[in-house]
């Protein structure tokens, strides 16, 4: 915990920042290729943050918050992961029926035992 | 034990229960960010992120909240050193650029009511409010406690309770941008590109 670490993860997040808003609003990419370099920098930036400000290197064995981070992030990725692509899914499959198709489309996965 | 080593066990104990505390809310804004990917094309005939969202304003909020979260990191380091001084100042100074990030995002839900499009207009918009309104409730929070903690700091002096309380703040305040990075990022980056 030094004035060192903190102003390089200031500056590093605010270059961060900058990039991905320039990004999006010079229009240099976009659709998925936009999607997956916005979220590679935005997890960037966690982890600058994660060292630099809450100092989650400096940690002592046993590392606790190491442990209890690492766990947290499991759970949310599940759930985070895990609702779109069950959202999605559902979307893709039954968003163009009409309720009665609707009905027997649930009929038959009910029988097929999901 | 001596009282220093004591001391430096107790600060380790606290700051790995409020670690904890912290990664519990992780996941209550996990499942808000679930709700928003899987709601923010329901705009039910509504604006979608692309009409509603000022994006030099939100660059702004976000420059903010990385000042305030550097100037937190600065009385934090005062602790460590006894600076008095610099922490007072530091503490000032993160309060006073909560205050304008609070300011901003009040007046961005403001305009959007004015205009009709309130969390009961679209799925959209309520998981919108709901996550960036959640943000908004624990820098609210986030302010009030610094202020108490000012207070005291000011009353009694930097004590080993005043010192172990605002490293839990800092660790807390610079959480509170970590979230929002993600909130910049999905919900008004993404939210306009898509």
């Amino acid at each position: 915990m030094t004035l060192q670490k903190y102003i390089i993860g200031f500056v590093g997040s605010l270059l961060l920042t900058l990039a991905a808003y320039f990004l999006v609003t010079n229009n240099t990419a976009s659709g998925l290729t936009l999607l997956l370099i916005l979220g590679g920098l935005a997890l960037v930036q966690m982890i600058v943050q994660l060292v630099y400000f809450l100092h989650l290197g400096d940690e002592a064995r046993p590392r606790y918050k190491l442990a209890s981070f690492v766990f947290m992030a499991g759970i949310l990725v599940i759930v985070v992961v895990g609702s779109i692509w069950i959202m999605n899914n559902l979307n893709a499959n039954m968003m163009d029926m009409t309720p009665t198709q609707k009905d027997e489309y649930m009929k038959t996965q009910f029988d097929k035992g999901f | 034990m001596s009282v220093a080593v004591e001391e430096k066990a107790r600060l380790g104990r606290t700051t790995i229960g409020f670690w904890v505390y912290l990664m519990t809310d992780c996941l209550l804004f996990a499942s808000l960010f679930a709700t928003f990917a899987v709601l923010r094309g329901a705009t039910a005939d509504g604006p979608s992120g692309k009409d509603i969202f000022e994006l030099p304003m939100v660059l702004a909020e976000t420059i903010i909240l990385l000042a305030s979260s550097f100037t937190c990191g600065l009385a934090l380091l005062g602790i460590k050193s006894g600076n008095l001084r610099q922490i007072v100042i530091a503490l000032g100074a993160t309060y006073v650029l909560g205050v304008a990030f609070l300011t901003i995002e009040l007046s961005e839900f403001a305009k959007l009511l004015s205009e009709g499009h309130g969390p009961q207009q679209s799925a959209f918009l309520s998981a919108f409010f709901t996550l960036v309104g959640t943000h908004g409730l624990h820098i609210t929070v986030g302010l009030i406690w610094l202020v108490t903690l000012a207070a005291v700091l000011v009353r009694r002096g930097l004590t080993a309770k005043v010192s172990r309380q605002l490293t839990l703040f800092g660790l807390f305040w610079h959480f509170l941008d970590l979230v929002w990075i993600f909130i910049f990022t999905v919900v008004y980056l993404m939210g306009v590109s898509v």
